[in-house]
C-alpha cells in the first residue's frame, strides 16, 4: 500500500510519473478522514490547501524537476508557524491565532516540495509527556487507543505510526520527539541544539528547544533532516556549521564503532527493558561495534535541573501572551491588570500555569541563586560529563523511556510522576546533543524505543548507526493493527 | 519545604495569572512537591562550576549589523489582535 512505502520509494513513483502528488495527497487525506476522529492526531486538516500544493508539485515534476521530498505529503506539529493557517500550539490562548509568516522549517520543506496535510495535535505549548494537556483533547495511541501516545509531539508521532503521512515534524525540549516516537513505534530524531532553525517555532524553553523529524525509518528521517537543517540568520542561536550528506553516511559499516553504555541509564531499569537493550546490543556487536561502560555521575540530576531551567525560560517566554497584541482576551476586563490576569488565567491550561508559576518562583528575589543559578551549574556539570564520555565513545546507547505507553489519565494528576517519563531523554537536551529513538521490540504488545545519543553535530553518525540496525532488524516495519 | 497559600497567591500575581479559589489548593500542593523535587539539586557539589551560558562550548550569542531589515507590516500583524483602532492596540483606560 502507498502509505506503507518509504519516502525514497514514494519519490521514485513520483519521479517515474507512476503516481501524481495529487493522487498521493488524496490517499493520505482519506486516511486522515478515516482515522483522525478516533486518534485526534490533528488539530487542523488543510486538505484544500494540500491539493493546491500537490498540484504545484506535480507541475514542478512535469517540468522535469526532481527532489527527494518533492510532492511528498507531511504533517507539521502545530507549534510551527504556518502562513495563513491557524497555529494554536495546543492552547486556547492561540486558538484564534493565524500565523502571519512561515517558520524556517516550514519554508524549507515547502521549497523542497513538501505538501502539508495539516497541523498536529500536541501538549499545550509543548508542556507535557502524554498529549493530555492539549486544549483540543488528548491524542490516542494507534497501538491501543486507551493509551497515551507520549508527548509533547504526540500528534506527530501518532500520525506517523498510523500512516497518516510519510513523515511529520516535531520539537524536542526534554524528550518531546524521542519519547512519543518510542511510545508509538516510530523513528524520531532531535538534532544538535542550533542545527535546525527555531525561527517561527513558538518558544517554550529557548536554550533547550530544537526541531526534528518523525519518520518510519532512519533513512527517511535522514532525507527530511537534510532539507530542514542549516544556518538561518533569523535564529540567533542557529549555528553556521556545514550540513553533511546524511544519506551518504547511512551505509558506512559500523566495524570498530564504540558504543557507550551509561551505568546511570541501567540502574533500576525494568528487566524486560534491559532484555530489549541487550538484544539490540547483540545486533550491534554482530555488526562489528564494541561496547564500553561509562558513567555520568551527575546525570541523575537531569530531571530536577530541567524542571528549574525549562520553567524559568517558559515563564519568561510566555510573558508575551498579554491579551493585547494577539491571542485570547478575557471578556469585559475591568482594568489593565484584570485584562492581563484573566486573559492568561483563562487562556492557559493547568500544566502551563503550573510551569509558569514554577519558573516565576525559581527566578524570584531570594530564590534565584538557590534554584536557577544552581541548576545552570548542574547543567554545566552534566554537559562536561557527556563531553568527557565522548572522548572515549562514539555514541551512547540506552532506553528512551522507562515503560511502554501508559493509560490515558494514569499520570495526569501527578506532575512529578509525569516528569519522570523523560528521565532518559532530558540529558541530551541539557547538553544540546543529538538524540534518536527507534523501535527495538515491545512490552505487553506495545512498542519500546532504543535511544542513541551522539556528540554535537554527529547527526550523520547517529542516523548511520540507526540505519544499520534497521537493516538488520524489522521492528521499524511493524505497523499497529488496523493501520497497515 | 512547603509553599503556603499566600506564597502561591504572590507567585500567581507576579506571573499575572488569575487563579480561582478551587484551583489554588491544587497549585499549593503541586508547586510544593515540585519545589521539594528540584531541591535535590542542593546535593550537587557545584563549588567551582560556572553556570552554563550556552550548550555549545565556545559559542557566543551572534549579533547582527544594526540595520533595518524589517518592513512595516503592522496591519498584517494586527489582524491577530483582539482590539485595534486606528493602528493602535486598545486596552482598558490606564490613566484617569
Amino acid at each position: 500500500m502507498l502509505h506503507d512505502l518509504s519516502i525514497g520509494a514514494l519519490a521514485d513513483l513520483l519521479s517515474d510519473r507512476q503516481i501524481s502528488s495529487v493522487e498521493l495527497t488524496r490517499h493520505f487525506l482519506s486516511r486522515i478522514e478515516r482515522h483522525n476522529p478516533s486518534l485526534n492526531a490533528l488539530i487542523t486538516a488543510t486538505g484544500e490547501q494540500a491539493l493546491l500544493e500537490a498540484a504545484a508539485a506535480d507541475l514542478r515534476l512535469q517540468r522535469g524537476e526532481r527532489g527527494p521530498l518533492l510532492g511528498i505529503p507531511l504533517i507539521h506539529k502545530d507549534i510551527f508557524c504556518t502562513d495563513g493557517v491557524r497555529t494554536s500550539c495546543g492552547s486556547r490562548m492561540l486558538d484564534n491565532f493565524v500565523a502571519p509568516y512561515d517558520a524556517t522549517v516550514v519554508e524549507r520543506l515547502r521549497a523542497a516540495g513538501g505538501v502539508m496535510l495539516g497541523k498536529a495535535n500536541m501538549d499545550e505549548f509543548a508542556m507535557g509527556s502524554s498529549n493530555e494537556t492539549s486544549y483540543y483533547g488528548p491524542v490516542k495511541n494507534p497501538w491501543d487507543t486507551s493509551k497515551v501516545p507520549g508527548g509533547s509531539s504526540g500528534g506527530s508521532a501518532a500520525a506517523t505510526a498510523a500512516r497518516l503521512a510519510p513523515y511529520a515534524t516535531g520539537t524536542d525540549t526534554g524528550g518531546s520527539i524521542r519519547q512519543p516516537a518510542a511510545l508509538t513505534g516510530v523513528t524520531g530524531i532531535k538534532p544538535t541544539y542550533g542545527r535546525v532553525s527555531r525561527y517561527g517555532i513558538i518558544a517554550f524553553a529557548s536554550s533547550l528547544d530544537q526541531a526534528g523529524v518523525f519518520a518510519r525509518s532512519a533513512a527517511d528521517a535522514a532525507t527530511v533532516l537534510q532539507a530542514m537543517a542549516g544556518f538561518d540568520s533569523r535564529d540567533s542561536t542557529s549555528v553556521d556549521v556545514p550540513v553533511p550528506d546524511y544519506r551518504a553516511a547511512l551505509e558506512q559499516p559500523l566495524k570498530g564503532l564504540k558504543i557507550g553504555l551509561l551505568a546511570e541509564f541501567f540502574a533500576g531499569l525494568e528487566a524486560r527493558n534491559v532484555a530489549l537493550i541487550e538484544a539490540a546490543l547483540a545486533v550491534y556487536r554482530s555488526l562489528g561495534a564494541e561496547t564500553v561502560d561509562v558513567s555520568l555521575p551527575h546525570l541523575p540530576l537531569s530531571v530536577p535541573t530541567y524542571y528549574v531551567v525549562a520553567p524559568a525560560e517558559c515563564s519568561s517566554n510566555l510573558s508575551r501572551y498579554d491579551g493585547v497584541r494577539f491571542g485570547y482576551r478575557c471578556d469585559s476586563p475591568k482594568d489593565l491588570m484584570d485584562l492581563y490576569k484573566r486573559s492568561r488565567g483563562e487562556g492557559f491550561g493547568a500544566e502551563v500555569k503550573r510551569r509558569i508559576m514554577t519558573g516565576t518562583y525559581v527566578l524570584s528575589a531570594g530564590y534565584f541563586d538557590a534554584y536557577y543559578l544552581k541548576a545552570q551549574k548542574a547543567r554545566q556539570l552534566i554537559t562536561d560529563e557527556f563531553r568527557a564520555a565522548f572522548t572515549r565513545v562514539d555514541l551512547l546507547l540506552g532506553p528512551t523511556t522507562p515503560t511502554p505507553a501508559f493509560a490515558l489519565g494514569a499520570k495526569i494528576d501527578d506532575p512529578i510522576t509525569m516528569y519522570l517519563n523523560d528521565i532518559y531523554t532530558i540529558g541530551a537536551n541539557l547538553a544540546g546533543l543529538p538524540g534518536l529513538s527507534m523501535p527495538c521490540g515491545s512490552i505487553d504488545g506495545l512498542p519500546m524505543g532504543l535511544q542513541l545519543i551522539g556528540p554535537h553535530f554527529a547527526e550523520a553518525r547517529v542516523l548511520n548507526a540507526a540505519h544499520q540496525y534497521q537493516r538488520a532488524t524489522d521492528w521499524h516495519l511493524q505497523a499497529p493493527s488496523g493501520y497497515a | 519545604m512547603s509553599l503556603t497559600r499566600q506564597e502561591v497567591e504572590k507567585i500567581a500575581h507576579l506571573a499575572r495569572l488569575s487563579i480561582s479559589e478551587q484551583e489554588l489548593p491544587i497549585y499549593v500542593t503541586s508547586l510544593s512537591s515540585i519545589v521539594d523535587f528540584v531541591a535535590e539539586l542542593a546535593r550537587a557539589d557545584t563549588g567551582n562550576v560556572a553556570p552554563m551560558a550556552h550548550p555549545l562550548t565556545g559559542l557566543h550569542q551572534r549579533l547582527r549589523a544594526d540595520a533595518v531589515t524589517e518592513t512595516d507590516q503592522h496591519e498584517r500583524y494586527q489582524a491577530n489582535a483582539p482590539s485595534v483602532q486606528a493602528g493602535l492596540y486598545v486596552v482598558p483606560r490606564v490613566i484617569e
